[in-house]
């Protein structure tokens, strides 16, 4: 089995996908012939020519638009925007069409389409390059809303978007592409269901909520733990819409105590969910109040380095957000 | 030698009250029977009388307190006098400091182990502890500031596992010594006397609970109306025995004499008749008016009539008219308004919520037609009164008349009384009633 880097696999979803079905096509800035500006469409141009993999104009309205118009149609767009942080002109593309075609139009009409963006922090990107955009659309029925953090899900999520019938944001942890590897098997299909999360670490004294780039630091701020006698079970939510409160749950219950990690601002981000979800249906579980370790309420990651690591969650910040959670 | 002040038991149910106001300060003088302070229970507000005169040498138990009744809360003496401690050696109390106060206050002196703060309880310890019956004082907090964690329970859970829990004896399987009114914390040295008896010491947790719903925390006198109810069913075989009278002469003759007896201040209701009714047959059926003892049947010199007041959600209450036998209707009537209206505004003395012999309850009010109502210990038997109905009813001659009916039920200790006594016993209320002379 070959390990792959987190784009790699991401670039193989749409390798396949597009080979399985003609109506696949990929539009957005530098997908065509630079390959993407993280290199996630290398080698598709090429492959499936100028028709099925678009430059599109430095207008993420067009680029979301174009793909609701073609999805209408029978097609099947995987719209790349640039960095999440540029999302927000096609937002209303999004939230008021995109996400609302299936239930207005009765179930006739759905938009089958996958809108990728990178997301998040610690690239040293600053504030026009580093955003996390998920809570804005975990909160739209009509909207699934993906986060993969490791190669093998990023692989099987990716596919399971395009064959989906209705619109799903796919959100990829830009500072993992490379980072992150993993182990996916060749020359078979892998399909990960929209849904499930994942209890990647079996514990029993908390449990840790994270997905994207931070459940890959919670994995090692849990090793570490291990190592301090903490037995923490890991959550990766996978799926932030619509979200798996049964594994959320289930957790809780277990383990009595609940830490969330997001790189998102604290206040109403992804986190208050999860925290409601675990009061609405764990209370009488619960052995301590419920911990979220979030990026700060500033306005935007900064750009200067020592700033930066004091926005993001790491794994020594989680480390000790554990410690704190496993004393009380 | 001091003299101490006891919190009274100001009921028969009641088992602790509140001092809310003391009427004397320490090294103030106070007659025999003068009002000391005013005590607070779940049932009334009253004032408590000195128990000598002399002067107030120390309050133990300071205004908002609340202690089990039987505990000394003031000693009274000649001032510099010592207080004799209940080791018998005696102390000058005129240099006392609140903190040496006699060792019997609880509050100065907490029984270790039992009343410690616990912290912070989170809500799966609440969980934990109640679904396998864990006394949470006796498990050593390891969490943040001495917390008991979930982890701790466990622990504890998995220990007692091991050794089954032992049957705490009920207080009464406990051998008795000494005299009757010494102070509860003599009686339980361990601080508050035990729970009632642990009915599941295994370690279980509820059967697959249904949906969770809301938890309703008892009120004192839920709690206690449920103590007596349970333990009345427990101590009496109940049997109930159902009659109907016709109220044609009562009805007949409350609407000759109501704006009379309102002249007088009195609203005559329907339960004055049904108490007159009931006096009269306990008059001639005397064992009824009775409590059983294992020597012998007590047979009570007083008719103390017990009628129970709902006070709407609280619960209710059986104020008792004394000496019924020498009442007329006119003085139960006004005896039943004025002990009403005070349950209804909690102000009932101790004396009038205890020493019943009998009592009546008069469910017809909210339109039952008759019930089987649960007897009042340590009474023979309670009266139940259903709703009085206009029915067809076949009269003498054989004819149909419509009248003014009631179903009487009197629900009886089998213990003291068969079926035939009882039925006398409940005859002669009916008859009573329909026999009303105009």
């Amino acid at each position: 089995m070959a390990e792959i880097t987190l784009v790699e696999a991401i670039r193989q979803a749409m390798d396949e996908e597009m080979a399985r079905d003609e109506s696949v096509f990929i539009v957005g800035e530098d997908v065509g012939k630079r390959g993407g500006v993280f290199r996630a469409t290398v080698g598709l141009f090429e492959k499936y020519g100028e028709k099925r993999v678009i430059d599109s104009p430095l207008a993420e309205l067009s680029i979301v638009g174009v793909g609701i118009g073609a999805a209408l149609y029978g097609m099947r767009p995987i719209c790349e925007i640039q960095f999440a942080d540029f999302i927000y002109p096609a937002f209303n593309q999004i939230v008021s069409e995109a996400a609302k075609m299936c239930y207005r139009s009765n179930g006739d009409w759905t938009v089958p389409m996958v809108i990728r963006a990178p997301y998040g922090g610690g690239i040293g990107g600053g504030l026009y390059h580093s955003q996390s955009v998920e809570a804005f659309f975990a909160h739209v029925p009509g909207l699934k809303v993906i986060i993969p953090s490791n190669p093998y899900d990023a692989k099987g999520l990716l596919k399971s978007a395009v064959r989906d019938p209705n619109p799903v944001i796919y959100l990829e942890p830009k500072k993992g592409y490379r980072l992150i590897r993993g182990e996916v098997p060749e020359g078979e299909e892998i399909l990960v269901p929209i849904g499930p999360a994942n209890v990647s670490r079996p514990g029993s004294d908390l449990s840790l909520f994270a997905y994207g780039m931070m459940h890959y630091y919670a994995l090692q701020a849990a090793q570490k733990a291990a190592e301090e006698g903490i037995d923490v079970e890991v959550v990766d939510l996978r799926t932030l819409y619509p979200v798996d409160r049964e594994t959320i749950l289930n957790s809780v219950r277990k383990t009595g105590k609940a830490l969330i990690v997001h790189e998102d601002n604290l206040s109403g981000g992804y986190g208050a969910e999860v925290a409601a979800t675990i009061a609405e249906g764990a209370f009488t579980s619960l052995d301590a109040p419920v911990r979220r370790l979030c990026g700060p309420d500033v306005p935007a990651v900064p750009f200067s380095h020592p700033m930066q690591e004091w926005f993001m969650p790491n794994p020594q910040k989680i480390l000790q957000a554990i410690r704190e959670l496993a004393a009380f | 030698m001091a003299t101490k002040v006891i919190m009274p038991q100001l009921g028969e149910s009641v088992v602790e009250g509140t001092v809310t106001r003391w009427l004397k300060k320490e090294g103030e003088t106070v007659e025999e029977f003068e009002s000391l302070l005013e005590v607070n229970t779940d049932k009334v507000d009253s004032e408590i009388p000195s128990p000598a005169a002399g002067t107030l040498l120390k309050i133990v138990v300071p205004e908002g307190e609340t202690v089990r009744a039987g505990t000394v809360i003031a000693w009274i003496g000649e001032p510099g006098e010592s207080i004799l401690e209940e080791g018998g050696a005696g102390r000058p109390s005129a240099a006392e400091k609140p903190q040496a106060a006699p060792s019997v206050s609880p509050a100065a002196v907490p029984a270790p182990g039992r009343d410690r703060d616990l912290g912070f309880i989170s809500p799966v310890v609440a969980r934990l502890a109640q679904e396998y019956q864990v006394d949470l004082t006796q498990i050593k907090g390891t969490g943040q500031g001495g917390r008991i964690t979930k982890k701790d329970v466990l622990a504890y859970l998995e220990q007692r596992g091991k050794q089954p829990a032992e049957e705490q004896p009920a207080i009464w399987e406990t051998p008795g010594e000494g005299d009757l009114f010494r102070p509860t914390e003599l009686m339980f040295p361990g601080g508050q006397p035990p729970a009632e008896t642990r009915a599941t010491p295994a370690v279980q947790p509820a059967a697959e609970a249904p949906a969770a719903g809301r938890l309703i925390p008892h009120s004192k006198m839920r709690k206690s109306i449920a103590e007596h109810m349970v333990f009345s069913k427990r101590t009496a075989p109940h049997v109930t025995t159902v009659m109907e009278a016709d109220l044609k002469n009562v009805v007949a003759h409350r609407e000759a004499n109501k704006a009379l007896f309102a002249r007088d201040g009195v609203n005559l209701t329907y339960t004055a008749y049904f108490a007159a009714a009931a006096v009269a047959a306990l008059k001639a059926y005397p064992q009824v008016n009775s409590s059983w003892s294992d020597e012998g049947l007590i047979l009570h010199a007083e008719i103390n009539l017990g009628i129970a007041v709902s006070l709407g959600e609280e619960g209710l209450i059986v104020p008792v008219i004394r000496r019924a036998d020498g009442l007329s209707l006119l003085g139960l009537a006004r005896a039943i308004n004025d002990l009403a209206s005070r349950a209804r505004a909690h102000r009932l003395l101790p004396d009038e919520v205890r020493g019943g012999t009998f009592s009546i309850t008069n469910h017809g009010i909210g339109g039952s037609l008759f019930a089987t109502p649960i007897i009042n210990q340590p009474q023979c038997g309670i009266l139940g009164v259903g709703a009085i109905q206009k029915r067809a009813v076949v009269v003498e001659g054989d004819a149909i008349a419509v009248r003014p009916m009631v179903y009487l039920s009197f629900t009886f200790d089998h213990r003291i009384l068969d079926g035939a006594s009882a039925d006398g016993f409940l005859g002669k209320v009916v008859e009573t009633l329909q026999n009303w002379p105009a």
